[in-house]
């Protein structure tokens, strides 16, 4: 809302109604803003804490002589660095594996013409209205059966393919103008040349959000990795934090070092990819 | 990769058609028209391979399941008992206590998530200087999972050294082990948790909305209030609805918070659909139950998605 201009005959008054105003704004504002992110700011404060600091009462909200070397405990005895990778390696599958398979797919919708097009399309859009709850009994069954239990397989395959992404990226391979397909068509572009050099560069921005959209799925996942694993060796983050609280429940600060440790890669994506966070996100929401 | 880079080629037939008419050269339509067809389904084949092996599969083999009792030792074999499986698991008060605390939990969790979402929303709509601090703050709940949001509150509401305790609200038994409260505490750690989430959603619904439409219904004299019920309502009606529904299925897929905060207690009043499904396959290995639960939490979710899109698509208000 854009100040408005003052009126010259009652500039003072209506100068000082105008700054209360915003005063009061800033102030709501600001109280609202503490309070969404205190959470966090206690979880930072605390795993910086000494135990018994943390139980004291009444309680510190900020650390005089920060304990670094929680963060260490977590990362090496909480093994929070394994989980780390264990994460890391399963999302980068997912994620990867994801646009891929959604690039393909999208294409083949977006520029092909073949039988049953519409039934298939029919069918992708169907994975959607099944919810992966839903399919843990046999799922589960046949990760144990094709010897995938605890290993970074199991963990991956069964979200290598979204019905999301393929409608996300055809929508976008659809945006691309027919004159550029007669172009390429001139250039003796094949269907691979076509979809690497000139679709998959114009559909970018819904490369990026579904990127985005499936790595913060990915690495937030919780119930597939708690059953399908045991082994510390192949537990992810998320799993890692229920057995680091466990273990460490005399030390609440290095919990909340791990929690840290945990919560920091969608920090630094947060601020860094914010915008195509905010289109994966939002990509099924606008419009009808 | 170049085979089939030479097979079903945008170019060749037209580059030939350029330079003349050398039309026999041109490999016979029908020929063409089957490699773009082989190339299609090539394209689909992992898609559709996972999905046939990780989603339809399993899930019509619920169906399935359903029609056999799973023995109570390993080793012996299933017994075919038709519907009687489905009545007894459907008739169970476990059941249809664990619906009533799922319906339960999205009451509490959707309808004050995107009140919150959209509130905090309107507010950082706003030219201010240093709003895009705020407006990070108030997005920042994306960067947190379920699971570190409920480590964060489990402490948080930790009788001993929680902070919610000292603040003074300490019912006994504590908050997680509270038959009345043990709900609500995780519902409110799901509201928290994806109020980034609901805040980003009800952001960029709002800056969908042309400012000109505000400035005219300001210069015809509507107060903030009319703007906000007559102008931001119905034109973010799509975006809510969106919210609705999502939140909807959200509820009924709840699990993490679950897990990690009261293991569907206290006296089972937070053993919400999904945990129900979980525990009965993970501690009762109980496969033909467990796939009766989940056809249940599949026919419920589906359900009540076409139910709100039934009823509440009818008031939104789309296209300009």
């Amino acid at each position: 809302m854009a100040a408005e201009l003052p009126r010259p005959s009652s500039a003072g008054r209506t100068r000082a109604r105008h700054l209360t105003g915003l005063a009061a704004r800033y102030l709501l504002l600001t109280v609202l803003a503490i309070i969404v992110i205190f959470p966090l700011y206690i979880t930072i404060v605390n795993s910086l804490l000494t135990p018994g600091q943390i139980a004291a009462r009444p309680p510190k909200f900020f650390p005089l002589h920060p304990q670094w070397d929680t963060y260490s405990r977590a990362w090496d005895v909480g093994h929070m660095s394994r989980y780390l990778v264990n994460s890391a390696i399963v999302t980068a599958f997912i994620t990867v594996g994801q646009v891929v398979t959604a690039t393909l797919a999208a294409y083949a919708f977006a520029f092909l013409e073949f039988p049953f097009k519409r039934t298939l399309f029919v069918v992708f859009l169907a994975t959607l209205m099944v919810p992966f709850e839903v399919t843990i009994i046999t799922n589960l069954t046949t990760v144990t059966s094709l010897g995938w239990y605890d290993s970074y397989q199991g963990l991956a395959v069964p979200f290598l393919a979204t019905g999301f992404g393929a409608f996300l990226l055809r929508q976008a391979f659809l945006q691309v103008p027919r004159d550029l397909q007669d172009a390429a068509e001139l250039d003796g572009y094949g269907h691979w040349r076509f979809m690497l050099r000139v679709a998959v560069p114009l559909a970018r921005p819904a490369m990026a959000a579904l990127s985005v959209f499936a790595f913060l799925g990915a690495w937030n996942q919780y119930l597939w990795p708690l059953l399908v694993t045991k082994d510390d060796r192949y537990r992810t983050v998320q799993i890692g934090l229920k057995q680091l609280r466990a273990t460490s429940i005399d030390q609440v600060n290095v919990t909340f070092a791990g929690v840290m440790i945990a919560a920091l890669p969608l920090v630094i994506l947060l601020l860094f990819f914010q915008k195509q966070l905010v289109r994966g996100l939002t990509a099924g929401a606008v419009k009808g | 990769m170049s085979t089939i880079d030479g097979g079903a080629t945008l170019g060749e037939t037209r580059s030939s058609a350029v330079v003349g008419v050398e039309e026999p050269k041109r490999p016979p339509r029908s020929r063409r028209r089957m490699r773009e067809i082989g190339l299609a389904y090539l394209l689909l084949l992992p898609s559709l391979v996972i999905f046939g092996v990780f989603i339809f599969y399993p899930f019509l083999r619920n169906f399935y399941l359903g029609f056999y009792r799973t023995p109570p030792f390993p080793g012996l074999p299933m017994r075919y008992v038709g519907f009687d499986q489905y009545r007894d698991v459907l008739t169970s008060t476990d059941f249809l206590d664990s619906v009533k605390t799922t319906v339960l939990f999205m009451i509490m969790t959707v309808p004050a998530g995107i009140a919150l979402g959209l509130g905090l929303a309107v507010l950082a709509h706003q030219r201010l200087k240093g709003i895009g601090v705020y407006r990070t703050i108030f997005s920042s709940t994306v960067a947190t999972s379920v699971a570190v949001a409920s480590v964060i509150f489990g402490t948080l509401f930790n009788p001993v050294v929680g902070l919610l305790p000292w603040l003074g609200v300490n019912p006994r038994p504590p908050i997680l082990d509270n038959p009345q409260w043990a709900l609500p505490a995780v519902a409110l750690v799901t509201i928290w948790q994806t109020l980034g989430l609901t805040f980003i959603l009800m952001s960029s619904g709002l800056q969908a909305i042309p400012d000109e439409i505000h400035e005219a219904a300001r210069v015809d004299g509507a107060g903030a209030g009319t703007r906000f019920w007559k102008i931001t309502i119905p034109l973010l009606s799509p975006t809510i609805f969106f919210a609705v529904v999502i939140g909807g299925i959200f509820a009924f897929q709840t699990f993490g918070q679950i897990d990690l905060l009261t293991q569907g207690g206290p006296l089972k009043k937070t053993n919400v659909l999904t945990y129900f499904v979980y525990r009965t396959l993970r501690t009762e290995n109980n496969d033909g139950k467990a796939a009766v639960l989940a056809v249940a939490l599949f026919t419920i979710t589906m359900t009540l998605t076409l139910v709100q899109m039934r009823f509440l698509e009818r008031r939104v208000h789309y296209g300009r």
